[in-house]
């Protein structure tokens, strides 16, 4: 694990940051760096598990869902529920050294409550208050902490371990409507929540099915692929390779790559690191694509600031 | 792909693949419009916009599409998107290195094949474009380079931006997307493990039999060419 950019850091903030580092850095020795996916067999059941459950009951919810409700009553929905989440994403830009990002999830959650009418009406990002992508597996990321193994859960779909573990405090605090108290009205808001998300992604599960030779692989190379990609705020260059040429001449740019499985530990300042976890890994799948010369998504140095 | 779909994991796989996916065929569709009417030199940012806007708005106006009609969408692909596209690049980088130990049949073949399955595929995605807004980032690149990367982004209400990325590349039939790149994730090169466990099993031929079985069976499903 590369963690030493937050020691240069932490004698200028205090011993409470310094206190969440270290509890950070102590998850962080919990978790593998570059797995692998041990748990395959397992995973590869869950995941139709959850893909049938979808089928014979999310899916056909969601279509009579969308049958009965105009277009307009499903996106204020959307936006109520997504409305509780920008206090929560505040707080983690804020976990992660980002105030001017945790200030504008404020002022959307406050705008949304009141001027989008509890928000039912997302003006926020009508004023430049754009919604951000943060939860606390990414902040944990941020920290150091390591994904561990891909475990594709019940209901919740794929997960890394370090996002599993971050996954009961993520949505408490994402769905703070849920300290209604009455049982019965807090029920049918979670099936309201889950069919109108549901509802938004219909039809495209076909895409999915249809385009790939095996879903669970392309779906785990996903996941990990865009977490990391959220971990490192997109921080992360393509470049490519030309499989044309043989291999001498066509590792332009390759020999500077840092390590794209470790991008929780991939700060500013990190990026010269050398691919230290990835040697002789080539068989395990996940390196498929965060090692090596046959990788196309790599960490340059000096180019870290390339893709917004 | 907001953080509520994480939570909400049995849709997060769908909808972080799937949703993203729509919007890249509907724009990387519209990139390859444009291309045609202009010169070859037109930017490509501007390409991609003209193509995503032209796109976008056959979508939004024909009925048949919104209703699923795949004889009408491929139509439009064919005719509007795939002129912008670099097939045989786009293979290559799905299939990584093993793409070396090819002979030019193999490649032709294997090209035609992921073509096939990607226009049939992505080609659905885009009867699911409703009501997002899309913008095209100002490009970001020196005036000689022969390769740059296009930045848009898909807005929805009461869910963050999805950033989408084209790949381009410059021919001498003008810009070509070689790759396109949804929330950090090259729909392209996502392939390449699949596709390598496939090589691994079969070796490249084994790989093209199953791309070659699945567009039959879509195909037959679908109808249509």
């Amino acid at each position: 694990m590369k963690r030493h950019t937050h020691t240069s850091t932490t004698s200028a903030v205090p011993a409470r940051a310094r206190l969440f580092a270290a509890m950070m850095a102590a998850l962080a020795a919990g978790c593998a760096t570059t797995p692998g996916d041990p748990l395959e067999p397992y995973n590869r059941a869950m995941f139709s598990f959850n893909e049938k459950l979808d089928k014979v009951v999310l899916k056909p919810a969601a279509r009579a869902y969308v049958a009965v409700t105009p277009a307009l009553v499903r996106t204020c929905v959307g936006n109520f529920f997504s409305n509780f989440n920008d206090p929560w994403i505040g707080l983690n830009n804020l976990l992660q050294g980002k105030p001017t990002a945790a200030i504008s999830d404020v002022a959307r959650f406050v705008v949304n409550s009141t001027a989008g009418i509890g928000g039912l009406f997302d003006v926020a990002s009508g004023i430049r208050l754009l919604k951000h992508d943060e939860d606390l597996g990414q902040t944990l990321g941020h920290w150091g902490v390591g994904e561990g193994i891909f475990l594709v859960l019940p209901f919740f779909g794929p997960h890394t371990l370090r996002d599993t573990l971050a996954l009961p405090l993520d949505m408490t605090a994402d769905d703070s409507w849920k300290i209604v108290p009455h049982v019965s009205t807090r029920n049918v808001m979670s099936a309201l929540q889950i069919t109108n998300e549901r509802s938004r992604a219909l039809g495209l599960e076909r895409t999915l099915e249809e385009g790939t030779l095996d879903q669970y692989r392309y779906a785990r190379d996903f996941y990990l692929q865009q977490r990391r990609y959220r971990v490192l705020d997109g921080n992360v260059p393509v470049e490519y390779e030309d499989f044309n040429l043989d291999e001498g001449e066509a590792g332009s740019g390759t020999q500077a790559e840092a390590s794209s499985g470790e991008p929780s530990g991939t700060q500013s300042g990190e990026t010269e690191n050398p691919p230290e976890t990835q040697s002789g890994e080539t068989g395990n799948p996940l390196e498929i694509q965060t090692g090596e010369t046959e990788n196309q998504l790599e960490i340059q140095s000096g180019e870290t600031g390339e893709n917004q | 792909m907001t953080r509520k779909l994480i939570t909400l994991g049995l849709v997060a796989t769908l909808a972080a693949i799937c949703v993203p996916a729509s919007f890249a065929a509907g724009e990387s569709g519209s990139a390859a419009g444009a291309a045609q009417a202009d010169a070859p030199e037109t930017a490509p940012d501007v390409l991609v916009r003209h193509v995503t806007d032209e796109v976008l708005d056959i979508v939004r106006n024909d009925k048949a599409i919104q209703s699923g009609d795949t004889r009408r969408v491929l139509e439009l692909v064919h005719e509007r998107v795939l002129p912008h596209f670099n097939f045989s690049r786009m293979t290559m980088l799905a299939v990584g290195k093993d793409w070396r130990g090819t002979t030019p049949e193999q490649q032709t073949r294997l090209t035609n094949a992921f073509r096939s399955l990607l226009v049939r595929t992505y080609s659905n995605a885009l009867t699911q474009y409703r009501d997002q807004t899309i913008d095209v980032k100002p490009l970001r690149a020196a005036a000689g380079d022969n390769r740059v990367k296009v930045s848009t982004e898909v807005r929805q209400s009461g869910a963050q931006p999805i950033p989408i990325d084209y790949s381009l590349e410059k021919t001498a039939q003008g810009w070509k997307v070689f790759d396109v790149i949804v929330a950090g994730v090259s729909l392209v090169t996502n392939y390449r493990g699949e596709f390598g466990d496939r090589i691994r099993a079969g070796g490249i031929d084994g790989l093209i039999a199953a791309i070659e079985t699945r567009n039959k069976t879509l195909e037959s499903r679908q109808g249509g060419q």
